[in-house]
């Protein structure tokens, strides 16, 4: 495997994270994410095909609480923060488009 | 009246009348107003609030009504805490404006405990970071020297402690994020184990790493906001229940005894710093050493992969929790996006900042398809045996003693530029996170700089009891903690 990551996977990445860059922003992570990844690399001296990966530190299972109804946030305290709204709902630009018949 | 300020002195002046918390609160208050503008420490403060605070614990001590175990405290709080009060920006553009609906439960537990809250201070953007240069809103500098910078990144909390600008303050650490600031600062700072104390009111960073943690100027006032902060929330699915690990009298197990202590150290550890923390170290081993203790020499052969697996976990975890910053719920939105995927993504692109957008992208990386066995698998697995390295440590001694950081306090800017070598100045605190156990940091010295030296001690999980005893051991036969910044 390459340790480098070359402009174009830069770009993809950049994509799945929703992430607007620009030209220059995008050239400056190109290379300063290559030299992580390259170091990254170390881990692969490793011999690792007999080990357990371990997600959590602690044992952690499962929680459950009695499916009760108890009070949440509210309309209101939940709209509170929304960058735009209307009426009990957050809005958002059009998703569909007019003619999409949905 | 604020001169070496701590936590069980003045809770006791002030539950005894002798000092009032409206008086203390006020005269800090004042000394933010004079000094906070060339320190940067707070991003907020709540002058009102607080004084209203504390006036209503004087009200409830003249009426001699019980007050809680930090009644009228003036404490102040990192801000990836959510509060109701003010806002909580975690540093970053993106939430500049969020106004949080709720308390946070360390934040619960703090005002149920009568405590004044001061403010809200500076951080590393989302706490990713080592200097809190991230922070997308201000500037900190470190109190001991104003061209250097005050770890990170909980920097503000260290700061404001350092400067006497609060009595002790909330951090998180992620990677070192209470320990090297409190290291860098010259104050005590402790990581918690994993589960220990509930996130929830926490903003995520990495969810499998991330632990809040007091930050003080001396280890006694460390055991008082622990036992606080302590203890099961079921708010958070990884809050431990206390069938599992109950929670100790932490002020009772600092007042015992401790026989045939065992000490492990790693000695390329020691010799891997910069000179004065190497001899720092060195000299608080043997301080021990001369009070009865046994050193023990350990290896820990997958320590130096730490770094690398915690740039994966901690990313990919990252890339995951800042999801669901939208543009659409909370946060900031672009006010040129045209349509609903540039809403996510110019809003994202604007309202982050450099640091943060590397780890989503390094994160993301990691988890996409074609890589995750390589980097988030692989990593997982060198988690297992950085545990197992603790573990083995842990069967030979009670504690594990090094350094914080490699060196003290850096210049503002020296590292700015390349992101990597950053990242390897936390060699010594990264481990801790990804093995779970608890971490305290104490002042240990100082560089011909008169810049402070941390010295980091390391126990199995649940064992923050131990570790503030042998502490404060060592607190008890040196000043370090007492030597104070001196600033106009």
């Amino acid at each position: 495997m390459s340790n480098q990551i070359n402009r174009q996977q830069v770009e993809q990445v950049a994509h799945l994270s929703r992430l607007d860059l620009t030209d220059q922003e995008l050239d400056l992570f190109s290379g300063q994410l290559s030299s992580i990844v390259e170091y990254i690399q170390k881990l692969n001296e490793l011999d690792t095909q007999n080990v357990e990966p371990l997600a959590h530190s602690l044992p952690v299972h499962n929680v459950f609480r009695p499916d009760i109804p108890r009070p949440s946030l509210g309309t209101e305290k939940a709209l509170a923060n929304a960058p735009d709204r209307v009426d009990d709902f957050f809005k958002v630009p059009q998703i569909l488009d007019d003619n999409s018949g949905a | 009246m604020t001169d070496q300020l701590t936590v069980f002195k003045l809770k006791q002046d002030i539950a005894a009348g002798r000092i009032k918390s409206r008086e203390i609160t006020k005269a800090i208050l004042d000394r933010i107003s004079r000094y906070d503008s060339a320190i940067g420490a707070y991003l907020s403060v709540f002058a009102d609030k607080a004084l209203q605070q504390a006036q209503a614990v004087d009200d409830k001590i003249a009426a001699g009504q019980p007050v809680g175990p930090l009644a009228g405290v003036p404490i102040a709080i990192k801000d990836n805490l959510c509060y109701t009060e003010g806002l909580t920006t975690c540093g970053s553009k993106i939430l500049g404006n969020f106004k949080p609906p709720y308390n946070a439960h360390v934040v619960e537990k703090l005002l149920a405990a009568d405590a004044v809250i001061l403010g809200k201070t500076n951080l590393d953007e989302f706490a990713m970071g080592s200097s809190t240069e991230n922070s997308g809103l201000q500037k900190t500098v470190n109190p001991w020297d104003k061209t250097r910078v005050p770890g990170g990144s909980s920097g503000g909390s260290a700061a404001s402690v350092a400067a006497g600008l609060c009595c002790a303050a909330l951090g998180s650490d992620t990677g070192g994020s209470i320990r090297q600031p409190a290291s860098f600062c010259g104050i005590v700072g402790l990581k918690p184990t994993y589960g220990r104390v509930s996130r929830y009111g926490l903003v995520a960073y990495g969810s499998s790493l991330d632990q809040i943690g007091p930050m003080t100027t001396c280890v006694k006032d460390a055991a008082i906001l622990l036992q606080v902060l302590a203890g099961h929330d079921e708010r958070d699915s990884t809050s431990v229940s206390t069938e599992t690990a109950a929670v100790p009298d932490y002020l009772i197990a600092l007042e015992q005894a401790v026989t045939g202590l065992k000490i492990a150290y790693v000695p390329q550890f020691i010799e891997q710093a910069e000179a004065p923390v190497r001899d720092a170290i060195k000299s608080a081993l043997e301080l021990y050493k001369s009070l009865g203790a046994n050193l023990v020499e350990v290896q820990m052969p997958h320590f130096d992969y730490s770094i690398a697996a915690y740039y994966v976990i901690a990313t990919a975890e990252a890339s995951s929790n800042l999801a669901r910053f939208d543009g659409c719920h909370y946060g900031y939105r672009s006010p040129s996006a045209r349509d609903y995927v540039e809403v996510y993504s110019k809003s994202r692109a604007e309202g982050f900042g450099a640091e943060v957008k590397r780890r989503i992208m390094l994160g993301t990386f990691a988890l996409s398809s074609g890589y995750y066995d390589a980097y988030y698998l692989k990593a997982l697995k060198v988690r297992n045996l950085i545990r197992k390295d603790f573990t083995e440590a842990f069967a030979k001694a009670d504690c594990l003693m090094m350094p914080v950081a490699p060196s003290t306090a850096f210049k503002i800017g020296e590292k700015t530029n390349d992101p990597l070598q950053m990242y390897l100045a936390d060699i010594y605190t990264i481990a801790v996170n990804l093995a779970g156990v608890p971490g305290l940091s104490i002042p240990c010295g100082f560089d011909g700089n008169r810049l402070p030296i941390g010295l980091q001690i390391i126990g199995p999980t649940f064992s923050e009891d131990k570790l503030l005893r042998i502490a404060a051991i060592f607190e008890s036969k040196t000043d370090y903690h007492l030597q104070k910044p001196e600033f106009k």
